[in-house]
């Protein structure tokens, strides 16, 4: 009955863990390993202009909603030396104002964001309301209302109409009332605003975006527009100079509206440039970005939202339960006597410090000091705490001393001994000085090199690198750990030295 | 080695585990509330002696530093005597003192000759907890150094050879008599070296016996034969164990029993995790006994004659 509830329980654990670890690594793209760097877009509008006696307003729209991608939060500069600057909310997005009483001569301003590529970020945008039919000159009035009655008659639905409108406008030869509207047009992006006047007569909600295309450094990226509508459901992309459906990956959406992307009011002389730079980041920022956005809480409930100091703590601290995982191994698997249950761990901790070969050396050195003092120090019949309290002593003692003459030999290592948990190395020199003394030397120092042995075996797993990320990363992997703990608290077989220890039995009969 | 297939067949012989005695039995049978019973040799003493059952007899206890100074006062009188920790484990910190020399000088049955400071030395550490499970203050408690039945004089060096039976849910499993060696010290503990020899439930007579994890047929400093040596009223020891369960409450434990000289058989300690070597020193594994007693444990028999059923499936 216990058993098989310590089963659900560790299978639930276990579940509950595999489960965040896995929405956290493929719903939010969080990297496995430490150094995952994903693809960012650094995009830059460059705004020149010549200032002149009197105030100078500049105002740039800037990208708001951009379907398939994310600005990276805490990563939008303006740079703009001497101007006040403000960031407006528009009916059409977003907007940066920059003001200034007096300009003389050639001002530049900069915007600077970072993008990633983000699926996610498609959804967010509102159901407009249905547009007004427009009111137009009858001669267009009635053009309209042709073309409107023919795509109809040619489509399904709102998307189909959109494209059949689209191909008419395109058609090399358009028929008399697509030439009408087409007359009025110069480039693409009073087409696509033909368009979408066009719509707004079949009742579809219609907007001009302009965008650009993300490619390698480009120092002068022209914006192209694109139409968006509303089918009543959600929002369809179509290309206006061909009619195709969709966004491709790589375009991002900078502003919308018919308004120019940069206004400069005093100013002459306007020079625009947008800028695109590929750039690489860590896998972690775009992932905590993500999680950010996700309102899953996930970003909160992590350690990287901890102060950097406290990270620092915490990227040890969440090791521990993977040497203890260990330690259960060896002490109810293999059957390995230490001193102290979890002191191996600690040691392997100060193994950390001081690095594997020089931490083996320094302890045994420092333990077999103490050991000497110890049995001295037994000679003189002292009281138990008064003697623990002495041997912590001699051990701070004996640290700073081979601190000293390291640093006389200059030898990097000594200095690190510093490092290692005295009182640990007191409780050490203790217990094994009692084990020496009950149960003699060979057992005393067999329990010391398996102390040993499992300190540096939790120092070489605790220091592999994929599991310090994982562990700190993923915290909530230690549910799985706790799950295989709550096992092996159950696990009811042998230990490896016991098959070994009852070898007269198996082998008698 | 293989592995797997030596662990099966240490399950088919019914060989317990630390794993298994830890998780399946001792947590099973002996609530926690009860170890203090058992761990604090002060109690046990106590108990065994309200249900009318031999003890070593009590000399003294020593509590604080204070009365430790004053040794002299407990020992007046005393030319043989045991120091032992009240809540000590696996026979650390226990002196067994021979014989007293002149000038306040002590001779150990190991035949080392210790001082009285020393002696006062060793209580002040007992009190300060060095032996106690978990380091906690302890008492020294002064007894009664058994003089023991010269019945095992040929297959015992020094020491106090004493009869383990682990007694499960009430009924004896299994029993064997611990004989201490040179290396042991005079100590009958397996671990520090003493020899184990397995006795036979039914007859009461050694059977087999195991030096460390290997078996032994001679005793390794006296060469005797360890095996055929019958231990008188058998039966009265197993009911004596028996009755410990109920005394105690504990549904697993070991019970150590010596054989006075004079006072015949008398309760030494009980022990709430007794070890698993008493297997080798039978060459049976202890499940098979479990098994048994599970098949025809009942609450209704009283200890005399659940001593003579287990008797029967032993």
């Amino acid at each position: 009955m216990t058993k098989s509830f310590v089963g659900l329980l560790a299978a639930a654990l276990a579940l509950t863990g595999l489960g965040t670890f896995a929405y956290k690594v493929f719903g939010l793209g969080y990297p496995v390993t430490r150094n995952a760097t994903v693809d960012v877009w650094t995009i830059e509008a460059r705004i020149s202009f010549e200032g002149g006696a009197g105030s100078v307003k500049v105002s740039l729209e800037l990208p708001t909603l951009t379907p398939g991608f994310t600005i990276l939060p805490n990563q939008e500069n303006f740079i703009s030396p001497g101007f006040g600057f403000d960031t407006v909310y528009t009916a059409a997005g977003r907007e940066a104002v920059w003001a200034v009483r007096r300009a003389e001569g050639r001002q530049t301003i900069y915007y600077r964001a970072t993008v990633y590529a983000d699926p996610a970020a498609l959804e967010q945008d509102t159901t407009p309301t249905l547009p007004p039919v427009p009111e137009l000159d009858e001669i267009y009035e009635s053009a309209m209302q042709a073309l409107v009655t023919e795509a109809r008659a040619y489509s399904a639905d709102d998307a189909t109409f959109t494209a059949e409108l689209l191909r008419r406008l395109n058609d090399p030869s358009p028929g008399q009332n697509a030439a009408l509207f087409l007359s009025q047009v110069n480039n693409q992006t009073e087409k696509a605003q033909a368009a979408a006047t066009l719509l707004a007569g079949n009742r579809i909600p219609a907007r001009v975006v302009r965008g650009i295309y993300l490619q390698d450094q480009q120092r002068d990226a022209l914006p192209v527009p694109w139409l968006e509508i509303h089918d009543g459901d959600r929002w369809r992309y179509f290309n206006p100079a061909n009619g195709e459906q969709g966004r491709p990956d790589n375009f991002l959406f900078w502003w919308r509206g018919s308004q120019p992307l940069v206004h400069v009011e005093g100013g002459t002389d306007t020079d625009v440039r947008l800028a695109v730079q590929r750039n690489v980041t860590s896998a972690m920022t775009i992932a905590e970005a993500r999680a950010a956005r996700a309102r899953s809480g996930i970003a909160n409930f992590s350690p990287l939202a901890l102060p950097i100091q406290t990270q620092a703590v915490y990227s040890i601290l969440l090791l521990i339960p993977v040497g203890t995982l260990l330690i259960v191994l060896f002490r109810n698997l293999i059957g390995i006597k230490s001193f102290g249950t979890f002191m191996p761990v600690l040691i392997a901790l100060a193994f950390r410090e001081t690095q594997l070969l020089s931490g083996l050396v320094l302890f045994s050195l420092l333990v077999g000091l103490g050991l000497t003092i110890r049995f001295y120090l037994e000679r003189l019949r002292l009281l138990l705490v008064p003697r623990l309290a002495s041997v912590l002593t001699v051990v701070v003692l004996l640290m700073l001393c081979i601190s000293m003459i390291a640093t006389a030999l200059d030898m990097e290592m000594g200095l690190s001994v510093a490092l290692f948990p005295m009182v640990i190395l007191t409780m050490v020199i203790e217990r094994m000085s009692v084990v020496w003394e009950e149960r003699g030397a060979a057992e005393a120092l067999q329990q010391g090199v398996g102390s040993l042995l499992m300190a540096s075996l939790c120092y070489l797993v605790m220091g592999i690198d994929v599991i310090e990320h994982l562990a700190f990363v993923f915290p909530e992997l230690l549910l799985v750990l706790l799950a295989l703990m709550l096992l092996l608290g159950r696990y009811t077989g042998y230990r490896l030295t016991e098959l070994v220890r009852f070898r007269a039995l198996s082998s008698s009969k | 080695m293989n592995l797997l297939a030596q662990a099966r067949r240490l399950s088919e012989l019914g060989v317990l585990g630390l794993n298994e005695r830890n998780g399946d039995y001792i947590s099973a049978l002996n609530p926690r509330h009860l170890y203090p019973l058992v761990d604090d040799k002060l109690r046990t003493k106590e108990l065994a002696l309200q249900a009318g059952m031999a003890v070593p007899e009590l000399y003294g206890t020593v509590h604080t530093d204070h009365e430790a100074d004053h040794l002299e006062n407990l020992l007046e009188g005393r030319d043989n005597f045991v120091i032992k920790p009240a809540t000590g484990s696996g026979g650390d910190g226990i002196l067994v003192v021979a014989e007293r020399k002149r000038d306040d000088r002590f001779r150990l049955i190991g035949g080392q000759i210790i001082r009285l400071g020393e002696l006062k030395y060793h209580v002040s550490n007992v009190l300060s907890g060095q032996y106690s499970l978990g380091g906690n203050p302890d008492a020294a408690i002064i007894e009664y150094c058994v003089r023991f039945d010269p019945l095992f004089d040929p297959i015992s060096y020094l020491g106090v050879p004493d009869i383990r039976i682990i007694v499960y849910r009430g009924y004896p499993a299994m029993a064997m008599v611990r004989l201490p060696t040179r290396q042991s010290h005079g100590k009958a503990n397996l671990h520090q070296g003493a020899v184990g020899a397995g006795i036979d439930l039914l007859s009461g007579r050694t059977t087999t016996a195991v030096l460390g994890n290997e078996p032994v047929d001679e005793h390794p400093d006296t060469g005797a034969p360890l095996a055929g040596v019958q231990i008188p009223d058998w039966m009265g020891i197993l009911e004596l164990a028996a009755r410990c369960s109920d005394v105690v409450g504990l549904g697993y434990l070991g019970v150590d029993i010596v054989l006075d000289r004079d006072r015949g058989a008398l309760i030494l300690e009980l022990n709430a995790r007794p070890g698993l070597n008493i297997q080798i020193a039978n060459g049976i594994g202890l499940k098979t006994r479990l098994r048994r007693i599970d098949a025809v444990a009942d609450e209704s028999r009283d200890y005399r004659q659940r001593a003579a059923l287990a008797v029967e499936l032993g």
